[in-house]
């Protein structure tokens, strides 16, 4: 039986014409941990995507084939293997962790397939490790914290006190705030970070009230944001030591942070490059039917993972199916010929997107539930720093 | 560096010592009474945070919640003990080694079933959710003043239970000679469900506590395992008081590690050169002091009296 199964299948694969009737597409991202919870988010927002499709990019099948990255980069490169290897997918995408992606980047690209980012943005692949087969949908890890410098600056912060995980994107962060940010730094703290990550930031909240900073600048994604926010509320440093943060308030800390009731998290202010409250056509399609299915507002991991998706189905579509045409797919990629999220969409020569900055505050919606609103944009269209060092 | 950050930061390390005294404890006593390598003991510290923090939602309050949790988690450690450390008992390390993995495979993806991947954020009482001060100086939130209140009692229990009971002095006798205490009439498997189950409240209580802070996430308990691991390994395994004294030292260390390593780091290399090589150095100085016991006392600092 097992022969005949197999010689069945051989044969179905010599039968196998030019045209791909399905591209396969494999999706790399965390959905064991604690950090499942961004997996799971990312998840959905790809399921969202493929439903809107109808499953289908023009005449071609689109079928997504899900990989763990256990958090952890080693994990995350086996995945990738087992997906471009054994599965022969057509693109490789998601990737929440920038140590992640980096570890992984070189199973996908050396066998010529396509990468696509759907959050990490690692300072080294938009810039000297660029590469034609690389896109990303999210954003280049030092832009959104160069906004929230840029922000300080305009409010008048005279001195900031930093503290980030001390990983890939974590230093990113950090060099991306210390970029713009035209005041003293007057600490720095990175913690460790990874499956046995510190959530206990007593010492490194005790050194930053003692520095007598204007302001604390935090990245923590996930798990860590409520430790940290938590943290933060009990010490009492919220009149003395206001909190600017980049990625650790969002759609999936928010509804454990209103469940517990703490609310020394409204009125923060966060930059980011999309918000449930964008008004295009493609969001609230996107966040209404979102919150119909899964109950919860989209957090930016899914509004990108979504734009991922739909990035992908576009060149498809584009190139008619016939994915061996890399340079054709590459173009179709390049044009970015998709409704996205975020309004108009481009990317850069580093086939980074070129984008607009918001600055956001955490609010109470109509219904009570804790979410963001834009206040300004912070930069309209802008390039990240590493683009001129791409050479492709 | 100013005393009050020092003073600040000793109780930061205290508090963090205590908590790993109480994950240490239950471990310590498992493994030296029991002979047992039990890695799913974190599990346990991890299900207390789980519990607790389902119960503080369902009873409305937090310290309900820990005195409600504290037996389910013995329950589930007396459990543990019956069905799936008992047939483990006979055979070596390796293969306790190799059981309480899976058990801990098994409990997180278990948690993730029930909780969801998220983790819970734990909501505290208004009165300990503020600050205190105990000078003009120095102001600490207050419930870290109550985890070391806490764990300081749940180890005077521990040291009166064990030195001062018919209980602890058949810990005690157990630990020197099983086959003795067992000729002796004594029910030794009761006795060894009760050290488990005493061992997981312990490191559930431990849960708990940090519960508010961290959260209750999953994979929580890998994470101070291998501390805990380390800090009887410095104590000596099997002896109480070696690990009450290891844990203090061990968070003294490592808070004051991430406190002023950059600092003192800085005063003779370049800014940039310690601020990278801080946050490692510091991560690693734990295992570095746990190599230095092993290479000059290997059977760590305090081992008990008769093995």
């Amino acid at each position: 039986m097992k022969r005949l199964t197999a010689l069945a299948l051989s044969a179905s694969l010599l039968a196998m014409p030019a045209l791909a009737d399905t591209a396969k597409i494999g999706f790399v991202t965390t959905l064991t941990t604690g950090a499942a919870v961004f997996g799971k988010d990312m998840e959905n927002a790809v399921n969202l995507a493929l439903e809107h499709l109808g499953g289908k990019a023009g005449d071609t099948e689109l079928e997504v084939i899900f990989g763990d990255d256990q958090f952890a980069p080693e994990a995350g490169k086996q995945v990738t293997d087992k997906l471009v290897k054994q599965d022969d997918v057509d693109f490789v995408a998601g990737y929440i962790w920038s140590h992640v992606l980096l570890a992984s980047r070189k199973s996908v690209l050396d066998a010529g397939k396509i990468l696509i980012s759907a959050n990490a943005g690692p300072s080294q692949m938009a810039g000297k490790l660029c590469d034609p087969n690389f896109f990303s949908t999210s954003w280049q890890n030092d832009q959104t914290p160069m906004a929230m410098g840029e922000v300080l600056n305009r409010q008048g912060v005279k001195s900031l006190y930093i503290m980030a995980p001390n990983y890939a994107a974590g230093k990113d962060m950090v060099a991306g705030v210390e970029r713009t940010f035209a005041g003293e730094i007057k600490g720095k703290d990175l913690t460790k970070w990874g499956a046995d990550a510190q959530l206990d930031f007593s010492a490194e909240l005790a050194k930053a009230k003692a520095s007598g900073a204007d302001g604390i600048f935090v990245f923590y994604p996930g798990a860590a944001a409520g430790a940290f926010i938590k943290q933060y509320d009990q010490a009492g440093l919220k009149d003395e030591l206001p909190l600017y943060s980049v990625f650790t308030v969002d759609g999936i800390s928010l509804p454990k942070l209103q469940a517990a009731d703490f609310q020394g998290v409204l009125g923060s202010k966060i930059t980011q490059e999309w918000d449930p409250s964008l008004d295009n056509p493609a969001n609230q399609k996107f966040v209404s039917d979102f919150k119909a299915k899964y109950g919860t507002y989209p957090s930016f991991y899914a509004a990108q993972s979504y734009d991922a998706i739909m990035l992908i189905a576009s060149a498809v579509e584009k190139v008619g199916g016939n994915l061996d045409d890399k340079d054709a797919l590459r173009a179709a990629l390049k044009e970015a010929d998709f409704a996205s999220v975020r309004g108009e969409f481009k990317f850069g020569s580093n086939n980074m997107p070129v984008q607009d900055f918001y600055l956001r505050e955490v609010v109470a919606d109509a219904d009570g539930n804790w979410t963001t609103k834009v206040v300004e944009t912070v930069y309209e269209d802008h390039i990240d720093s590493f683009a001129a060092e791409c050479q492709m | 560096m100013d005393t009050t950050l020092l003073v600040i930061q000793a109780l930061n390390g205290v508090q963090l010592g205590l908590l790993l005294f109480l994950v240490a404890s239950g471990l310590t006593l498992v493994f030296g009474i029991l002979d047992f390598v039990n890695l799913a003991h974190g599990s346990l510290y991890m299900l207390g945070a789980f519990i607790c923090a389902t119960l503080t939602f369902a009873l409305g309050n937090f310290l309900w919640a820990v005195l409600v949790a504290l037996p389910i988690t013995a329950g589930l450690g007396f459990l543990v003990e019956r069905f799936i450390a008992r047939p483990l008992y006979t055979r070596d390390h390796l293969d306790h080694v190799l059981g309480t993995f899976g058990l801990i495979l098994v409990l997180d993806t278990a948690a993730h079933l029930i909780w969801g991947p998220e983790g819970i954020a734990v909501p505290l009482p208004e009165w300990l959710d503020g600050q205190t001060n105990l000078t003009a100086e120095i102001v600490v939130p207050t419930y870290r003043l109550l985890i070391i209140g806490a764990g300081l009692a749940a180890a005077g229990g521990l040291f009166w239970l064990v030195n001062h009971t018919r209980l602890g002095m058949l810990i005690r006798a157990g630990a020197s000679n099983r086959t003795m205490v067992s000729a002796l009439g004594i029910n030794i498997e009761l006795l060894f469900g009760l050290v488990f189950a005493l061992g997981a409240a312990l490191a559930g209580l431990a849960g708990m506590l940090i519960a508010p802070i961290t959260e209750a996430n999953i994979g929580m308990g890998n994470n101070i395992i291998i501390t805990a691991f380390v800090v009887i390994i410095v104590g000596g395994i099997g002896s109480i008081k070696g690990a009450f004294i290891a844990a203090l030292l061990i968070g003294l260390i490592d808070t004051m590690g991430r406190a002023f390593l950059d600092d003192i780091f800085k005063i003779f290399m370049s800014n940039e050169a310690a601020e990278t090589s801080a946050p490692a150095i510091s991560a690693m100085l734990i295992y570095i002091i746990m190599a230095t016991v092993l290479a000059v006392k290997p059977q760590g600092l305090f081992p008990p009296k008769v093995r």
